[in-house]
């Protein structure tokens, strides 16, 4: 009664051909990272410490650690966040909660998505003219992140959307069966809902730019600030500041004499870091969703 | 085609109702109307507009992309299309999905969320209406020791219950409840039955069901939709009976089509 056929037989071949086939390059996917940091981590590992960490760059920055690098980068990233987080999250909940099909709704659509499409060189110039010229900011932390900021809004907005289409439309219609507005709706059932998402999206969507350097090149990103070993405040909004991304730059490119490891610990920190923050908002979403109440 | 002696006044009153999802029409100019105090059962397979219909009384078919609707409904002599306060409007209708919802709130949250939307925030106020609803519902006795516990924790029968508490939290005229009985065990379908019948004392229900023996069990009379147009609306014995209005009645009530 189950005696397999030719036909069947050679189905049972196509679908582990198949299967095979999806799981390589699933497999595949992995590799490079694999590599990438296995690559990074046995070139940068004579430089690498925790002294290369904490301490400013020494002798013209062939010696020394990234301090002043690493903590710039923190102060961009956390700028840029504080900036595009509440006009992303804010659109994003205008674009899935009010917006009807009209040419306003389609209009902004059309921004989002040739924003994305936007190379970050031609960001960079924008900000430069914008930012540092325009508005007057000069090149510094401020202006650097809003230029930062303004690369990640579509990525923000995309990801703010994914979170709110989660939360199931039934729960709306029961709150508008019932008399609510939008506004009543979205506080009370929508956002308590999908706040981890957006939080988490957010986050992993703005750390992302920590690797940017072009943007940051000519809006706030130095080749040297003097900064103290460990010093946790060492810019202001409005002074320019170094940053990982470009100080790797200048390190394969502009400076010479230091040893081929130290740039190699400059890629692996930055990498580390940006791994580390997703992997922590990961983590994050993962106890939030634990914690889902449907 | 209506032949029965008035229940009551009219309550909901539709006019020529067209309703459009983008260039396609589904409802293709019913005109019915809804006495107060009386059980309306509306019967029919299917996509014939039974919830559209639905969405049109309390105007949240303008939560859907594409849709409109033409033709007039007053609820209570009111324009539905022209009232000031579209809100209160919906307050005056209680409405239950097919499918339960439990909001993610506590179960006290679930019913206290409408009339906290409409601006009630007196704690004892709110007990006393969280309490008569459910009770109203028959899930206090279930319920009542764990208020706090999530409204989406509850079994699909419970949900449903809790969801007529909701619609009823906000103290409707009339109590409109979309194929309730779906998503349910056949007990909690009784027992929701029974909630019904002593319902009816005090408001109008509007109850469509894909159960035609429900609308035989619960109507006063029965409207029978098919294919976006109203085919017969008569009192509940009539529309069973072997010689309905329309022969297409017969063949959908005794189970030959639909």
């Amino acid at each position: 009664m189950f005696t397999a056929t030719p036909h069947i037989l050679r189905k049972q071949r196509t679908e582990r051909l198949a299967h095979a086939m999806f799981a390589g390059m699933a497999l595949s996917i992995v590799v490079p990272l694999v590599c990438i940091i296995a690559f990074l981590v046995v070139k940068a590992w004579p430089s690498l410490s925790l002294a290369f960490l904490i301490e400013p760059p020494r002798n013209m920055q062939t010696e020394g650690g990234i301090w002043p690098a690493l903590i710039g980068t923190i102060y961009l990233v956390v700028v840029a966040l504080f900036a595009a987080a509440p006009v992303g999250v804010l659109a994003a909940v205008y674009l899935n909660e009010y917006a009807t099909d009209n040419w306003f709704t389609r209009l902004v659509n059309l921004a989002v998505i040739n924003l994305a499409g936007v190379p970050s060189i031609v960001h960079a110039l924008f900000g430069l003219g914008a930012f540092v010229l325009a508005a007057g900011l000069g090149q510094s932390v401020i202006a650097a992140s809003l230029t930062l900021a303004v690369m990640t809004l579509p990525v923000v907005i995309a990801s703010t959307r994914e979170a709110l289409v989660a939360v199931p439309r039934s729960f709306r219609e029961a709150c508008w069966n019932v008399g609510a507005t939008r506004w009543q709706t979205i506080r009370a059932v929508v956002l308590p809902n999908a706040i981890s998402g957006i939080l988490t999206g957010v986050i992993l969507q703005v750390s992302r730019t920590a690797g940017e350097t072009a943007p940051i090149l000519f809006t706030g990103a130095v080749m040297y600030k003097a900064v103290e070993k460990g010093d946790l405040l060492p810019y202001r909004l409005t002074e320019s500041c170094m940053a990982l991304a470009t100080h790797l730059y200048n390190l394969a490119t502009q400076i010479n004499g230091a040893p081929e490891s130290l740039q190699f610990a400059t890629a692996t920190v930055l990498l580390g870091a940006v791994l580390l923050v997703n992997s922590t908002a990961i983590a994050l979403r993962v106890y939030l969703r634990s914690r889902k109440k449907w | 085609m209506v032949s029965d002696e008035p229940v009551g006044e009219t309550v909901i009153d539709v006019r020529d109702l067209r309703v459009h999802y983008g260039e396609r029409e589904v409802i293709h100019g019913i005109s019915f109307d809804v006495r107060r105090g009386e059980i309306l059962g509306v019967i029919g397979p299917a996509q014939s507009g039974k919830t559209s219909m639905l969405k049109c009384l309390n105007r949240t078919l303008e939560f859907t992309p594409g849709a409109t609707m033409r033709g007039t409904i007053t609820v209570d002599g009111e324009d539905v299309l022209r009232v000031r306060d579209v809100f209160g409007l919906r307050r005056k209708i209680g409405m239950v999905a097919p499918l339960p919802v439990g909001l993610p709130l506590t179960i006290y949250d679930n019913v206290a969320f409408a009339p906290r939307a409409a601006g009630l925030s007196n704690r004892a106020d709110l007990d006393d209406i969280v309490e008569r609803c459910l009770r109203q519902a028959a899930l206090w006795d279930e319920v009542k020791d764990r208020l706090a516990t999530l409204g989406t924790k509850l079994s699909g029968g419970q949900q449903q219950r809790l969801t007529i508490a909701r619609a009823l939290s906000h103290d409707p005229e009339i109590l409109c409840l979309d194929e309730f009985s779906i998503a349910i065990d056949p007990v909690t379908t009784m027992r929701i039955e029974d909630v019904l019948k002593e319902l009816r004392a005090t408001m109008t229900i509007l109850l469509v069901t894909n159960l035609t023996q429900q609308a035989r069990r619960l109507a006063d009379r029965t409207m029978f939709m098919l294919n976006g147009e109203v085919v017969e609306l008569d009192r509940t014995d009539v529309v069973f009976s072997d010689t309905p209005g329309d022969p297409r009645t017969f063949d959908y009530v005794s189970g030959i089509v639909g």
